[in-house]
C-alpha cells in the first residue's frame, strides 16, 4: 500500500480505455492552430468541433492586437493577487465593461471560470445556510459547495417542482437558501426552464445564482444568456460565467446588483489567494466583449449552425440531447463503442470531445461537439458525414425515422 | 409507522436491488463505494432515490461519514 493505492480503480479503468482506444481521448495535442475551426492534430489538418470556442473569438484579430499591445505596455504578468499588487486599470475597466453589459451594479473578475463559481458558491453560503444544487451542476459548483460547509441539497436536473418539493420538505428552516443552476448544461447542451426556477425562488424567498458559462454570448437578444432570453434577469441575484468559451480567452466573473458585493473581494479565497489575470488576457477579453456587443450576427450564425447539425443528426438516426445549443451531444451505450467512434471521427478528420461517466449525467458515454459561429456550412455538413461514416465503420446502430 | 435502522436498511437494500448491476449479496454492512462499486455520481443518484422513498432530505455533507448501508440508515433516522 502506498500513496497511489487509492487510484487503483482509476488506473485499471484508464488501462482498459487505453487498450481499446488508439488515441488517448484525454491527451489530444493540438500542434498548430490554422484558424478558429482548423488545427493540426497528429500531423494532420483536423476540423475542431470540441473547443468551446463558440464565437471563434480565440482567434480574433482585435483581441490578438489588444493582447500584444497590453503585453508591450504592462508586461506579461501581474505577479500578484487582486487585493495586493494585481489590480491594474485594465482589470477595473473590464469589470466596468462587464457590469455595464449585464446592466448590473458590480462585477468581480476571477482568474478562471472554475474559480469564479468555486469562489462565489463557497463564500456566499455559510455554515448554517442551505445550498440547493441541480444534479447536473458543474464540478466547480460541487467543489465550492464542499468548501462552503453549508448544508447541500441536490435536486433533480432541470426540475423546478423537485426543487420546490425538497425546499418544502425541510420545513421552516432558519438558514438562508441559495439555489445554483446553469443556463446551458455542458454535457447534453440542454437549457434550463428558468422561468419555472425564478417562480420557485420567489415563492420560497431564496437567492438564485446562475452560471451562464455555456450561454453567455449565445442566448438572449444581447447575448446575456438564458436569463435575458427568458426575461427573468430581475430574479437573478448572481450571474457567474467564464471568459474561456464565447469570449475566447481565460478567466471568470460574477455580476450582481447587491450593493455589498465589494465585501466579497475581501473574503473570497479563490479570488484573493491567487495571482490576477495577466494584462494581455484582460485586454483580449475586453476586445472580444466589444465584438460580442457589436456583432449579434455571430450569435445568429452559431444558432443556424447548431440547428443544422442537430437536425441532420436526428434525421440520420443518432440519439441526441433534448435542446439545440452550442453543445450538441450524441449519446452512446457503452465505453467500447464510444471510444471506437471517437477514434474513428478523429481519423476521419474531426476532433470532438469524448465524455465518460461519472462526468456524464446518466452513466452513458457522450460524444460532445461544440458548434461555433466560425464553422462554415460546409464544415457542419462534413462533420455530419464523418459521424455517419464513423457510425457505419464501428457499428453504432442508427434509428431510422 | 416508526422506522428503525433495520427497516431503513431494508428499504435501502430493496431500492438497490432494483438496479440489476448491483451485487445480489448485499447486507447492511456492505460498503457503498467499495462493495457496490459506485462512483461519486452513482452514490448521489442513489441517495436521491432513497430520499424520495423515505421523504427525507439528506444534505450531501452528511454523506462524508457514511461508508456502509447501515451508516446511511443511521444518518436518515437522525434526520427524521
Amino acid at each position: 500500500m502506498d500513496i497511489f493505492t487509492k487510484f487503483k480503480t482509476l488506473e485499471t479503468a484508464f488501462a482498459h480505455l487505453s487498450s481499446i482506444s488508439e488515441h488517448n481521448p484525454f491527451g489530444t495535442t493540438i500542434e498548430k492552430m490554422i484558424s478558429a475551426t482548423i488545427g493540426i492534430i497528429n500531423g494532420k489538418e483536423t476540423l475542431l468541433f470540441g473547443t468551446n470556442n463558440y464565437l471563434g473569438l480565440s482567434q480574433s484579430d482585435a483581441a490578438r492586437h489588444a493582447a500584444a499591445d497590453a503585453a508591450m505596455q504592462y508586461g506579461v504578468g501581474t505577479t500578484g493577487s487582486r487585493i495586493a499588487n494585481g489590480t491594474y486599470s485594465l482589470h477595473q475597466e473590464l469589470e466596468q465593461d462587464l457590469a455595464k453589459f449585464f446592466n448590473r451594479r458590480s462585477c468581480m473578475v476571477f482568474s478562471t471560470g472554475y474559480q469564479a463559481t468555486l469562489g462565489m458558491v463557497s463564500t456566499l453560503a455559510g455554515k448554517d445556510d442551505y445550498l440547493f444544487l441541480d444534479a447536473d451542476c458543474h464540478a466547480s459548483i460541487y467543489d465550492g459547495s464542499r468548501m462552503s460547509q453549508a448544508q447541500i441539497i441536490r435536486f433533480r436536473h432541470n426540475d423546478a417542482d423537485d426543487l420546490r418539493k425538497r425546499m418544502r420538505r425541510l420545513g421552516d428552516i432558519p438558514g438562508i437558501k441559495l439555489v445554483v443552476v446553469e443556463g446551458v448544461y455542458s454535457m447534453f447542451g440542454d437549457v434550463i426552464p428558468l422561468k419555472e426556477f425564478a417562480q420557485v425562488k420567489r415563492e420560497e424567498n431564496a437567492y438564485l445564482m446562475i452560471d451562464e458559462a455555456h450561454s453567455f454570448g449565445i442566448f438572449g437578444e444581447h447575448g446575456r444568456g438564458i436569463a435575458e432570453r427568458d426575461q427573468v434577469e430581475a430574479d437573478i441575484d448572481f450571474t457567474v460565467g467564464t471568459f474561456s468559451k464565447s469570449l475566447g480567452t481565460v478567466g471568470g466573473y460574477c455580476v450582481s446588483d447587491h450593493p455589498q458585493m465589494d465585501l466579497l473581494r475581501l473574503c473570497t479565497r479563490p479570488y484573493m489567494f491567487t495571482a490576477s489575470l495577466p494584462p494581455e488576457v484582460i485586454a483580449a477579453t475586453k476586445a472580444n466583449l466589444e465584438i460580442i456587443k457589436n456583432h449579434p450576427e455571430l450569435m445568429h450564425k452559431l444558432m443556424d449552425n447548431a440547428s443544422r447539425f442537430y437536425h441532420a443528426l436526428q434525421s440520420a438516426g443518432f440519439l441526441t440531447g433534448p435542446d439545440i445549443s452550442s453543445v450538441i451531444s450524441v449519446i452512446l451505450e457503452d465505453l467500447v463503442q464510444a471510444s471506437r467512434f471517437w477514434n474513428r471521427v478523429l481519423e476521419l478528420g474531426a476532433y470532438i470531445n469524448l465524455s465518460l461517466p461519472p462526468a456524464t449525467p446518466d452513466s452513458r458515454p457522450l460524444l460532445r461537439a461544440s458548434i461555433a459561429a466560425a464553422h462554415t456550412t460546409e464544415q457542419i455538413d462534413k462533420l455530419v458525414q464523418i459521424y455517419i461514416q464513423a457510425a457505419q465503420d464501428v457499428g453504432v446502430p442508427l434509428k431510422k425515422n | 409507522m416508526t422506522e428503525t435502522i433495520e427497516s431503513v436498511s431494508q428499504t435501502i437494500i430493496e431500492t438497490l436491488m432494483e438496479n440489476p448491476k448491483v451485487p445480489r449479496n448485499i447486507t447492511p454492512d456492505s460498503k457503498i463505494i467499495e462493495d457496490l462499486e459506485f462512483d461519486s455520481l452513482a452514490v448521489m443518484n442513489f441517495v436521491m432515490e432513497i430520499e424520495d422513498k423515505l421523504d427525507v432530505s439528506v444534505p450531501l455533507d452528511r454523506l462524508t461519514d457514511v461508508r456502509t448501508i447501515r451508516d446511511l440508515a443511521e444518518a436518515i433516522i437522525s434526520l427524521k
